[in-house]
Formats: C-alpha cells, structure tokens, sequence
C-alpha cells in the first residue's frame, strides 16, 4: 500500500509540475491544483497507513497502545484543502481577467513587465 | 498569559473587520486604518519591551499542553521583527492616505494591509512550524489581492509570476513540514530542535533542502528571485513599499529561524550552501539593477543584492555574523521601503517612473533630494549612515574566520550599489527636467498641503531612524548580538517553550 501510495504521489507532483511548464495558462492553474493535492497526499501517507484501528481510546483504558491510524496529518491536510481551496479559486478568478485583459493564453506573452 | 503576545496578532485583525465593516465609508475607513497602525506599533512595541525584560516569551493557544497545541514564542529576533513590522505598518498607512485611489478604498485596501501585517506578525511570532505555513498563506493571500488590486495590465502579468511562484513556494514548504513530520513525529520548533539530533542525519539534510528552497522562493535568493523584479515594480507605491520592505523579510526570517533552531546537524553542507548562495544572490542582483532605466525596478533588483548579505550571517554561522545579519534586516526594512515611498512621491511629481523622463527633482525639491540620499547613501553603505554598520560587521565576521572570497563579494557589491544610487540621483534628481514631459501617465497637478503632509511624514520619519541608528548604533548592535546570541542557544528557546 505504502509503495502505491509513493507512486501516487510521485505522479501527482510530476505531472502538477510538467504542466506548470507548459504555455498555457489554464494548464498552470490545474498544474497547481495537482501540486496541491500531491502535497496533501504526501502529509496523509506520511503519518503512517494504518488499518482499522482509529485513534479512540477504549473505555477501559487510560491512554491508547499499539499502532493507530495518527489524527494529526487529517487535522493539517483539512486547513491545508481550504487554504488550498481559497487560493486556487483566486487564481482561477485571476487568469479570467488577465484572459480579458491581455487577449492571449499564452504565457510567453505575458512579458511586458519583463522588459526593461 | 502576556497579553503583548496576543496584540500583534488581534490589533490588525480587529482593524481589518471594522475597515471592512466600514466599506462604505471611507473616511472612516482610513482613519480606523491609522489608528490601527498606530496601535499595532503600540503593541509591537510593547512585546519587545516584555522581552527584552522577561526574556523569551510563550503561549499555548487554547490551553493544550505543549508540544500538542499551537505555541507562540518570541525570542528578541522575533520581538525586533515585530518592531520593524509596526514601524512599516505606521508608515505605509499614513502614506496610503494620499496615494490611493477612492476605488481601491472602496475595494477594501485598508483591509487588506491590515490582514497583511497580521500574517507577518503571525509569521514572527508563532512557533510551530505548521502554524508558521498558515500564517505565511494569510500574508500571502493578502499580498495576491493587493498586488492586482486595480486591475492594470502590467499588474495583472506580474500578479500571474508572483502567485505561481509563491504557490510553488507554499507546496514545498507544505512538502517538507509532511516529511519532517513523518521523521520526527511532531512539529512544534522546540520540540523538533529537541528531537531532530537524535534523528537519521541523511532524510533530516534532505528536508532542510526543501525548507531551503521553500524559503528561498520567499525570500528571492540566487537562483529563485526572477518573480520579484517582475512584480514588484507593478502595484501603487504604497503597496510596493510594504511589500518590499517586509514580504522577502519573512522568508529571510524563516530561513534564519529553521537553520539556527532545528538544522544544525550538518552545517558544512548546509550553511555553506547558504554562504555560496548569498555570494550569487549579492552579485546577479546587483548586476541586475545596473541595466535598469525604471525607479522602482532598480530598487527591486536591490532587494535581491541586499537579501545576499542577510543570508550570508546566516551563512558564516558564528554569533557576530548572526548579529550581522539582523541588525541588516531591521536596517534594511526600514530603508527600502522608504526609497519605495521616495520612488512614489517622485512618480507623484512628474508621473513616471522612467529614468529618462524623470529629472530636475533637486532643482525644484532640494529637501525631497536630502531626503532620498540619507536611505540611498545609508543602502550603499557609506558610513555614517546604518548600511554601514550593518555591512562592516558582515565583513569583520567573515574576515574572522577566513571566508575572503564572500567577503570580497560584499565589498564590491557595496561599490556597484552605490553606482545604481547615483545613476538614480543624476537622472531622477539632478540632470534638468527633460522636455517632452508630455508623455508622462498622469498630469502632475499641485499637490495640497495635507497631502504632503502624508507622504512626507512616513518618509522623513523613516530617514530620521535611518540616521539614528547610523549615529546612535550602540545600543542597536547590542540588541542585535543579543538576539544573535538567543538564536544560537536553543536551550533556552526550548525551555521557554517546553516548559
């Protein structure tokens, strides 16, 4: 499972990657969203797979023992997806206007500010 | 609890809900934004004294034990961070008030400053590193709105590179707080600096790369820093002056804090990579701003050269250096955001930025000529000005233990920033007033006193503090080696903390 979830992952930034290399400028946008998502997979693999075993304390006992599933990486990627999710929302709102204002989507255009 | 640790944080929320409930009156808007700046520099000032005073300060948010709940700590760096952050907070408020435009009133700027400066406090002060993450998205998402506020074109283009870049930026960061995580098994700075020695040095090396490099972005070294000349010429002066004064700021802040606290296991690979970096960082920025025609583009490239010596404490690594380097910092804060807001009374003047166009500035407005050459000089570093010091101790640390070739590096940088000053000087302020000021963006109309009054209030208060810790810089370097010397003892960061 852990060496799926690493191929998973590894895809994920690839291609988040590669398409933020391309010219277009939507591509950039779902490059980024792909990006995200790798990095919020990674948080979720990197707090140990676990199965079955969530993180409750039975009645019986005074503190948990054993491996169970870690609370913690859920609680992170949670503020990581809305952050994630308010930002890309905003980038997408951002290239719609610089689509109406420079007329292209290509990003070799966007140069003027570039320029001496 | 100490509620100064708390103020820096709530003052420019509570400012930014009331700007923002006020939306439709501006008058009142601005004046909230004012007296919230006032009372942000209040409590940063109040934080600093406690400090100074008591020592490293730290809360745990909503009363989880450490290392379970949110932690902020602040040790004198940060403290001195927060200064300068209510320093530049005061004077980009008062100087909005007569640079922007009623729209941008309308659309919430003052709001948005307000959220800004509190992910910068939040940055400061926090001190868990997963928390740190958040507050550098509640500063970013702010910068984002402010950068293309207004809509220009070239606003627009240069918003595209800063938000994919940063974005880039974040997603590393968030990277290698999950690795680090996975490693260590928490991520509270004290409790990570007190468990990461026992930790594989291999994976922990690897992590401080990414951390590295996410920082890095942030704080536009060699080879990361192409979004910031694209960028940060583009926004009103206003916007531009905060951004550059305190944005790459917390990057650098960032970077100092995670190679001082948690990675120290390895510093011949690590700090020396910092130490090659900032060499690079000083020199292509510098060359950078030597083939620049326009004000502001000049001056970004030089946050670019600047940001190289600030590194470079970090990177010789020794308390003097540390001390370097901070004491750089709050000098440096302070006087590039007021060539910033220079550059913008300038534009105000003849309405261009272009070298070309501008000129006869010092003919009309000797004081305003005074005015840029106590920050430009003081940048330069001719002494007495504060830029001296800051790089005469870069360079005593680096001669101590033998790194000739950096230092070398830093001396002449110094000399070609100099030269970007006076080719700003004999262009914008002392060769006459060429002729076809026609063509300028927006027709100089006279300027009433009051707006004077704002734009030169935040400026000359800004060049008096330049002045004073240029001649008074005694007990400034003895806060900085302080702090310097709280940053290389995490003993007492982690005690602080952990209780």
């Amino acid at each position: 499972m852990q060496t799926l979830m690493a191929l998973v992952v590894g895809s994920l930034y690839a291609s988040g990657l590669y398409l933020m290399m391309r010219r277009s400028i939507v591509k950039l946008i779902i490059g980024l969203a792909l990006l995200s998502h790798a990095t919020n997979l990674l948080i979720f693999v990197m707090g140990g797979l676990t199965r079955g075993r969530p993180p409750v304390i039975p009645e019986a006992a005074e503190r948990m023992t054993g491996t169970f599933a870690d609370p913690l990486p859920q609680a992170l990627i949670l503020t990581a997806i809305v952050i994630g999710f308010g930002v890309l929302a905003f980038a997408v709102v951002l290239i719609r206007r610089t689509h109406q204002m420079v007329g292209t989507d290509d990003l070799d255009e966007l140069q003027t500010t570039d320029s001496m | 609890m100490n509620p100064f640790l708390i103020l820096p944080i709530a003052v420019p929320f509570l400012t930014a809900i009331v700007a923002l409930l006020a939306w439709k009156a501006r008058r009142l808007q601005r004046m909230v934004s004012l007296l919230g700046a006032v009372g942000l520099l209040g409590a940063a000032l109040g934080l600093f004294v406690t400090v100074h005073r008591d020592g490293i300060q730290a809360a745990q948010m909503g009363g989880w034990p450490p290392p379970f709940g949110i932690t902020l700590a602040v040790d004198l760096f940060g403290a001195i961070m927060v200064v300068a952050t209510g320093l530049i907070g005061l004077a980009v408020a008062a100087y909005s008030l007569a640079t922007i435009d009623p729209q941008r009133e309308s659309f919430g700027y003052y709001s948005l400053i307000h959220i800004l400066l509190m992910g910068v406090c939040g940055s400061f002060m926090t001190g868990d590193i997963f928390n740190l993450y958040v507050w550098f998205e509640v500063m970013l998402i702010a910068s984002f709105v402010l950068m293309e506020l207004g809509g220009r074109k070239a606003q627009l283009e240069g918003a595209i590179k800063y938000v994919t870049l940063n974005l880039v930026s974040s997603a590393l960061f968030l990277t290698a707080v999950a690795i680090l995580y996975g490693l260590v098994g928490t991520l509270n700075m004290a409790d990570l600096a007190r468990q990461l020695p026992t930790a594989e040095k291999a994976p922990v090396t690897a992590v401080a790369i990414f951390f590295f490099l996410a920082f890095g972005i942030k704080a536009a070294i060699f080879p990361l820093f192409f979004w910031l000349p694209a960028s940060y010429h583009t926004p009103p002066p206003a916007v531009s002056a905060i951004f550059a004064g305190l944005l790459t700021k917390v990057g650098v802040y960032a970077m100092i804090r995670v190679f001082t606290l948690l990675f120290v296991h390895d510093p011949s690979f690590t700090h020396q990579l910092i130490l090659a970096t900032a060499a690079f960082t000083m020199v292509t920025g510098v060359l950078g701003a030597v083939s620049q025609n326009n004000f502001r583009r000049i001056l970004s490239f030089h946050i670019v050269s600047q940001i190289g010596y600030m590194i470079m404490g970090l990177g010789l690594f020794t308390p003097l250096a540390l001390a370097g380097s901070i004491f750089y910092i709050f000098h440096h804060i302070i006087v590039k955001t007021n060539l910033f807001l220079i550059s913008g009374i300038a534009h105000r003047l003849q309405g261009t930025y272009e070298l070309k166009k501008l000129g006869g500035l010092y003919a009309l407005y000797p004081g305003l000529g005074i005015l840029f050459l106590i920050p430009a000089l003081s940048l330069a570093g001719v002494p007495p000005l504060s830029g001296f010091w800051g790089k005469l101790l870069l360079i005593k640390a680096g001669l101590e233990i033998e790194s000739y070739a950096v230092v070398a590096i830093a001396l002449l940088v110094g000399l070609l920033t100099l030269y970007s000053m006076t080719k700003i000087w004999n262009e914008a302020f002392w060769k006459p007033r060429p002729g076809n000021g026609g063509e300028t963006e927006q027709p100089a109309g006279p300027m009433s006193a009051l707006e004077w009054i704002w734009l030169l209030a935040p400026v000359i208060s800004l060049a008096i503090l330049t002045l004073a810790i240029g001649l008074v810089t005694e007990p400034f370097f003895v806060l900085a080696k302080k702090a310097a010397e709280q940053l290389l003892n995490p003993a007492e960061y982690i005690r602080a903390v952990m209780g």
